[in-house]
């Protein structure tokens, strides 16, 4: 006797995770679609602009990787905003006041990171604290280290570290064909920096890690269903605990990258960076229940935020809160999209 | 032909506080047979099954399993399945959003050279796997896309590629249609064939009879006995499930019978609610009292549930007193006069951490709407009332209800419901965990307000207390009401109506 | 040892215990600390402060108790509500694009109520979210964590609206000839009317019961989705009211600092209380207590020197310690040990007793 196999339905559900990714990569290309039109003549189809776009959000990229990370075991971590805030003042801080040599404070910025998600995830993992309290406490412990180690913003000049300061100022040419004239009849060659290569790498690595390690595969399963996890014979709270690791250790990586972008450290940095990672990553397809996910949806988040704001600098007449604004009415669209398919895969079972 | 057997407990013994889950239970398992695990609510099923995968341990007994050597101590599920038992639970314990081919090797993902996780090998070996045991699926689409059926027949596949000698499955055709539950046996037919021991708890008499080789039924935490299904007909599976010996029923007429009236206070028309119970219909007189009876499972909880609104029906009409009833939630239904005691106490029932007198208020202040406070004396008056008829065992009434024993957590649930003087009340399962005498007082209760003219549904799994008290019986049987019984009624015509008959 | 967990079991204990604590810890530090001068007319010292600066902590408190008794999650997006309250009603008295005025735009009742009402909007918009699309009340709030702010900005045209009314800063300050700094009758009014409903209508009752098991309030009649929704409406009402507090002490409307970093002081305010952050049995007593140790805290921070930005850093580990305390494997580990402790002491008791015997 034939068992019957039901295709219709497998068609069709197991699209709806690949759905989420499609809609956010049309979504970004008709954003950007529109932004070339309508701003053609700011320049905006130049191909500079989408590079900026990365350059500018090189450090958002690795945060959001560790974010989704975290959000496929169905936690959350809102305190990378604070770390990167305390990462750049510490480096800041270092060379500028101190004058300490790059390398180790890198070192010890990363360091950092891992010690601090190690606490971070000790406390969800083995305490069984809810993640957004251990987290909110994270990030208002970072917040206020930041300004403990002090409360001026602090530049990072030439002389305070010239190998920094040429990392930042870094030119990475990509091929002259790419290269248009601008208006003043000179060739213009679109460039990168290395925070860029960093961040690229960054999202190929944890594509990998996620889709061919059992680590990886581990966060799928803990955020699916942590209950089965546990009876398949998953260690859940190791997991749980290294993926907050991980997130602050990228984090860590995403604060250099953020750095060398702003060259400076203040107290006031990187405030409600965490809305923008975890807004990317919902944008991107992964689901705040946790176990869908992946890093690719995640990069494309960063760029539709990140072109969000371009389009209202680009404005330049238009305030920077209505990026703000347009950011968490997009997170708020996703996440009742989100609630509206599990619904309607409920009602269907 | 001479069977090896495969598996024997004997003498086990479990108790928690203030309750012996097991007395000396005991179970035996032959090799390559399908054996039925039957009882009632309490009877110690999932327990005695807890503490042969190692989630409890047991504090007496003998575990003896071939293959493994003495007196066997399983402490974790790990531990079981190390010697070879698997269990697959009603809840599939699998991973929904992962691919039917990574749920069978979740922490076990066969590897490349470089020791990343070999894809193509686990999609190859999981479709070999599945097409071994004829469950034809492609493995590589998401578990929560196929259906309950093939997702259970994932989580079984598992089992049997981790070589598991005993396969224990719990309730798993609660959820499954008729065909599906065909494929299921199908596979099961293969297991067994192939050597492997199943353990099939359920309660669906029918499935028992098609299916299972031998039965053991538990009542009470103890051993009944241990049955070939061929040899074993049906009203004596009942008759041993709710402890009745079959050659020792009496006819026992209800007490004090009163006279019903023939105003239909509710006249319930084809309800029904999707995946718990068939479409049926249900009628009831002005201060009658009629009972629900049929097997834990049969229905006789999600019949009523439907009529209360609990779950809302999705067909059919109400009516009370010739008036067409919306019942969208419970409020609705309270607000016309029906109370409703539910039969799972702690999920249904219990707000622990309030005091109670909140507890026993709760309901009333509920009809009465949020603006309208039951006066603080009012409440202490009512309280004080219900704590004495009842004779509830409470240090005060401002004591937090989860510092009660349970018989006394079920008394304050139910003076709840007696607080709103319902015209019509459904009791499912109210004596369960309470003493004798407040038993027998509660029978006399549930006589007195049928006579000043409340209508009352009793549910029991004591057809005995249900044949003191009601006039007539709704009889439920797998997942439908098959039929009512009325007039003189007898334990034996109870049980025969219970067991059914002749297969349709 | 039994009448000293007694004591400790009280529902009252953890506020009160942290509240002497830091007393004790300011009156080491400055003697003067509990004294209180009339200086102009109104009072002046610590402790007035404290009860003063502490207004908004309390009135948020009280919103964030019921939020987190009926659903076991925190509305983080109380501060920026704040924010935006406060630019409603500052744009309403001075008009929209106006940054600077003297003159009221409308009259001052109708500004405030307009803030407070945004408030209400913002809570019931979270209250949908939560109660009906059932998505987890962090991420619910998140939405508005991140764009009331930014459109409080946007009615204040970008800048920072300034209302130089007298009447104006009555209501964060002093009103002419009553010593008592306002805030604390605001206070006083939000908290009776909050403890009356609570009290004199079922609701109280009501929110425990959903909170502790939504499931049997539900069978025995209660909606619990309107519940939830109306105890995320009534935090939106109290963020609003606090909003405009807060505005009028500083007689402007600051978007980017009004109720910056409140969220995580109204959240601790709970827990300080001795409220479960897992819902259920609730106790506003405690929460309105924990807000002024917390502000306490802040102020006693402050005259040691630490800033308002570094401060957050001792308020972490506070938060820290409290939720590992209350946390369920943290109380498990602790039975185990002192089990073993006592059956450790058993054995050598008997042990002794035999050594006796002998």
């Amino acid at each position: 006797m034939k068992t019957e196999v039901r295709l219709p339905q497998t068609r069709r559900a197991m699209n709806s995770n690949s759905l989420l990714l499609l809609i956010t990569i049309v979504l970004f290309v008709v954003m950007y679609a529109i932004g070339c039109m309508i701003y053609a003549d700011k320049g905006f189809s130049h191909v500079q602009t989408f590079l900026n776009l990365l350059i500018t959000n090189a450090g958002l990229i690795c945060v959001a990787c560790g974010m989704t990370c975290v959000m496929l075991t169905g936690g959350i971590d809102i305190s990378v905003g604070s770390l990167i805030a305390m990462d750049c003042m510490i480096l800041a801080y270092g060379m500028g006041v101190k004058g300490w040599p790059c390398i180790p404070l890198l070192i010890a910025v990363l360091l950092i990171g891992v010690v601090f998600g190690a606490v971070q995830g000790y406390l969800v993992g083995y305490m069984k604290i809810q993640p957004f309290i251990v987290t909110m406490a994270g990030m208002f412990f970072a917040r206020g280290m930041t300004a403990v180690i002090c409360t001026d913003q602090i530049s990072i000049t030439q002389d305070a570290n010239a190998t920094f300061y040429a990392w930042a100022n870094q030119k990475i040419d990509l091929p002259a064909f790419l290269g248009y004239t601008n208006s003043k009849g000179k060739l213009q060659i679109p460039y990168i920096r290395p925070a860029v290569i960093i961040a690229l790498l960054v999202v190929a690595v944890i594509f990998l890690v996620l889709k061919y390690t059992k680590f990886g595969r581990s966060l799928y399963a803990v955020g699916g269903s942590e209950s089965s996890a546990v009876m398949m014979g998953l260690n859940v709270r190791r997991t749980k605990m290294r993926a907050y690791i991980l997130s602050s250790f990228l984090c860590s990586i995403g604060g250099i990258c953020y750095c060398l972008n702003t060259m400076s450290g203040s107290v006031q940095q990187a405030r409600g960076f965490e809305m923008d990672a975890i807004a990317s990553s919902v944008i991107g397809g992964t689901l705040l229940t946790g176990g869908v996910g992946n890093v690719i949806g995640s990069l494309f988040g960063v760029l539709i935020t990140g072109t969000i704001n371009t389009l209202v600098t680009t404005n330049g007449k238009l305030l920077s809160s209505w990026a703000n604004i347009a950011t968490a009415a997009l997170l708020c669209f996703f996440i009742i999209l989100q609630s509206v398919f599990a619904f309607l895969k409920n009602r269907s079972k | 032909m001479e069977e090896q057997v495969l598996l024997t407990m004997r003498d086990i013994t479990k108790t928690f506080p203030g309750v012996t889950a097991l007395d000396h239970a005991q179970l035996t398992l032959r090799k390559g047979e399908v054996h039925a695990l039957m009882g009632e609510n309490g009877a110690g099923k999932s327990t005695i099954i807890k503490c042969l995968t190692g989630v409890y341990e047991r504090d007496a007994g003998e575990v003896c399993m071939e293959g493994a050597e003495g007196n066997i101590w399983n402490r974790s599920t790990q531990d079981a399945q190390n010697i070879g038992i698997a269990t697959v639970y009603q809840e599939i314990n699998l991973c929904p959003n992962l691919s039917v081919a990574e749920n069978l090797f979740v922490g076990r993902q066969p590897r490349t050279r470089i020791h990343t996780v070999d894809w193509k090998t686990m999609d190859q070996r999981a479709q070999k796997i599945m097409d071994n045991l004829e469950i034809h699926v492609d493995v590589t689409t998401t578990l929560e896309n196929c259906s309950i059926a093939i997702q259970q027949m994932v989580a079984i596949a598992r089992a049997v590629d981790m070589d598991c000698k005993l396969l224990i499955l719990d309730e798993p055709t609660s959820s499954l249609d008729d065909k599906e539950v065909a494929k299921l046996f199908k596979l099961m037919r293969t297991l067994r064939d192939g050597g492997v021991s199943i353990v099939f708890v359920t309660h669906f008499l029918e499935q028992v009879y098609e299916i299972c080789d031998r039965i053991t039924v538990m009542r009470n935490g103890r051993f009944v006995g241990e049955y070939s299904v061929s040899e074993l007909p049906r009203v004596k599976l009942v008759a041993a499930m709710l402890g009745k010996d079959f050659d020792d029923l009496a006819s026992i007429k209800p007490e004090g019978r009163v006279s019903v009236s023939d105003e239909i206070v509710l006249d319930a028309d084809h309800l029904s609610h999707k995946g718990t119970i068939k479409p049926f219909d249900f009628k009831i007189h002005k201060g009658e009292v009629v009972g629900v009876t049929g097997l834990l499972g049969s229905g006789r909880s999600e019949m009523v549930r439907c009529i209360y609104g609990a779950d809302k029906a999705q067909s059919g009409t109400e009516q009370m007193r010739g008036k067409t009833l919306k019942i969208n939630s419970p409020i609705d239904s309270i607000k016309v006069g029906m109370g409703f005691l539910p039969d799972d106490r702690k999920a249904d029932g219990c707000i622990g951490e309030l005091s109670v007198k909140e507890n026993i208020i709760l309901a009333l202040q509920a009809r009465s709407g949020i603006f309208k406070r039951i006066p603080r004396a009012r409440q202490v008056e009512m309280a004080d009332h219900f704590i004495d008829l009842l004779k509830i065992k409470t240090a005060s009434r401002e004591t937090p209800l989860n510092q009660l024993s349970g018989g006394n957590q079920q008394k304050v649930i139910l003076a709840r419901w007696l607080c709103t003087h319902p015209d019509f009340l459904i009791l499912d399962e109210p004596t369960r965990g309470i003493d004798i005498g407040t038993k027998t007082e509660f029978q006399r209760l549930v006589l007195q307000f049928a006579a000043e003219g409340m209508s009352i549904v009793f549910i029991s799994s004591e057809i005995e207390e249900m044949l003191r008290t009601c006039t007539r019986m709704c009889v439920m049987r797998d997942g439908e009401k098959v039929g009512e019984i009325e007039g003189d009624m007898t334990q034996e015509s109870v049980m025969s109506a219970i067991a059914g008959g002749e297969k349709k | 040892m039994s009448s000293l967990k007694k004591l400790t079991d009280k529902t009252l204990f953890l506020p009160l215990f942290c509240m002497i604590l830091v007393l004790l810890i300011n009156v080491i530090k400055s003697p003067d600390f509990f004294s209180i001068a009339i200086k102009n007319g109104v009072l002046y010292g610590r402790l007035v402060d404290i009860l003063n600066r502490g207004s908004e902590i309390a009135i948020l408190a009280v919103g964030q108790t019921l939020v987190v008794a009926v659903s076991a999650g925190t509305d983080i997006s109380v501060g920026s509500v704040m924010s935006l309250s406060a630019c409603g009603c500052c744009m309403m008295l001075a008009g929209y694009g106006v940054n600077s005025t003297t003159e009221l735009a409308v009259p001052m009742i109708v500004g405030m109520l307009f803030g407070v009402l945004l408030g209400g909007v913002c809570g019931a918009f979270n209250g949908l979210l939560v109660s009906k699309l059932k998505i987890q009340p962090m991420v619910a709030t998140l939405i508005l964590f991140t764009a009331a702010r930014a459109i409080g900005l946007l009615l204040c045209d970008n800048q920072i609206t300034y209302i130089r009314y007298e009447p104006y800063k009555y209501l964060g300050n002093f009103i002419p000839g009553i010593p008592i700094p306002t805030a604390i009758f605001i206070t006083i009014a939000v908290i009776a009317v909050i403890s009356l409903l609570l009290k004199k209508t079922a609701l109280g009752l009501y929110i425990q019961s959903v909170g502790i098991n939504s499931r049997a309030a539900r069978i025995s009649g209660i909606s619990s989705s309107k519940i939830c929704f109306l105890c995320y409406l009534i935090c939106g009402l109290c963020a609003g009211i606090a909003g405009i507090v807060a505005s009028s002490r500083i007689y402007s409307a600051d978007s980017n600092n009004i109720g910056l970093n409140y969220e995580l002081d109204s959240i601790l305010a709970v827990a300080l209380g001795g409220n479960s952050l897992g819902g259920g049995k609730f106790n506003l007593a405690g929460s309105i207590i924990g807000a002024y140790t917390i502000q306490a805290i802040t102020t006693t921070l402050l005259a040691m020197g630490v800033s308002t930005d570094q401060a957050p850093v001792i308020k972490a580990i506070i938060v820290v310690i409290i939720v590992v305390v209350q946390a369920p494997v943290f109380k498990a580990w602790m039975q185990t040990r002192s089990a073993r402790r006592l059956a450790a002491r058993a054995a050598e008791t008997s042990g002794k007793k035999e050594m006796a015997a002998k």
